[in-house]
């Protein structure tokens, strides 16, 4: 009864008084705040790729007498592994547009294109860095080496975290099917996939494409 | 919290328009790779070439496409706009763009400076 009368009183005195917070915790549905966060989390790794990117402006021109952009970079090679990015950023798209009407086998189908344009992205990348490796061109020869390993292979690591978490869901979808906790990792997935082409515009444009202008 | 955003997560292929996420259609989804791979194709192009352009026009034209580039990927691939999650994607976005351009610009501003004025000077006679 005294309580009653206290939260009356309350009100009351609330109504005169200017109110400068809601008084009651409003309901967060599990995931409500997913797909916000992720795309913060994404942002931070942008930082990440900024701090790398301005290493690699700083470094990129301190060759230590050793090779140059010009005497390793193959740009048909580099262009190939674009293009296996790209083509895995439109069939992730289709994997969406199938989730969207709930279709299983079809997500699952454009799941595993993505998966494989992901992987042979990877194996073009490996055999790139194994070919620089080979002539010599370690990331102990030069700054430029050092900063460019640095680059691209934070974000060879970044993809090839995207397929470890590809196929958990492909593995998560075949079990539960596209339950709305599937859809959401499949939309963070999506942003996170998506997100690391657009990382990859700038590796091409200022590693692959600026080194060969130098 | 808004009506609509009880909605997340559930019911993704109901409500389209307004339920805070924004999804892509399969003509968005083809028009944005169409433009992505023109973005791409032209910059491999003018640098495989090298004789459309002089150096410094290549490099301003292929820094251009890039820029261009990112803008079609965040419409159409990650379907950024002003109203998903009620305008806090963009504005953490913009906040991130920021910081990036500040430590881009202010790293490769100061450097370049100490980097020429540490340049060894191979002149004895300008030493004083």
């Amino acid at each position: 009864m005294t309580m009653t009368t206290t939260l009356t009183a309350e009100r009351s005195r609330a109504q005169q008084a200017p109110v400068f917070h809601v008084a009651d915790e409003h309901a967060h549905p599990e995931g409500s705040s997913t797909m916000l966060g992720f795309w913060i989390y994404l942002m931070s790794d942008c930082l990440i790729f900024a701090v790398l990117f301005a290493t690699y402006g700083v470094l990129g021109g301190n060759y230590a007498a050793g090779p140059a952009p010009k005497d390793l970079f193959d740009l048909p090679l580099v262009a190939l592994n674009t293009a296996m990015l790209l083509f895995s950023s439109i069939t992730y798209g289709f994997a969406m547009l199938a989730m969207e009407k709930g279709r299983v086998s079809q997500t699952q189908l454009w799941l595993a294109v993505t998966g494989l344009f992901g992987a042979a992205f990877l194996a073009i990348e490996l055999y790139e860095f194994a070919h620089f490796i080979h002539l010599g061109a370690t990331p102990q020869r030069s700054a430029f080496l050092s900063s460019f390993f640095t680059l691209v292979g934070t974000h060879g690591l970044h993809v090839t975290f995207g397929l470890v978490w590809l196929v958990t869901l492909m593995v998560q979808v075949n079990k539960r099917g596209l339950i709305p906790a599937n859809r959401r990792r499949l939309m963070c997935l999506s942003l996170f996939w998506h997100f690391l082409d657009v990382i990859w515009i700038g590796v091409f444009t200022f590693v692959y494409l600026m080194g060969m202008l130098r | 919290m808004t009506p609509h955003a009880e909605h997340h997560g559930h019911d993704a292929h109901h409500g389209h328009a307004d339920d805070g996420h924004a999804h892509g259609t399969l003509g968005s989804y083809m028009i944005g790779f169409v433009l992505s791979v023109i973005l791409t194709v032209i910059p491999f192009w003018l640098v495989m070439d090298g004789t459309i352009l002089d150096k410094n026009m290549t490099a301003i034209a292929i820094m251009a496409l890039a820029a261009v580039q990112v803008v079609v990927h965040m419409i159409f691939f990650l379907h950024m706009n002003g109203r998903a999650e009620g305008g806090w994607t963009m504005l953490s976005l913009i906040f991130t763009i920021i910081v990036v351009v500040i430590m881009l610009a202010g790293s490769l501003w100061v450097m370049y400076h100490l980097n020429t004025n540490m340049m060894p000077m191979h002149d004895p006679s300008q030493l004083p």
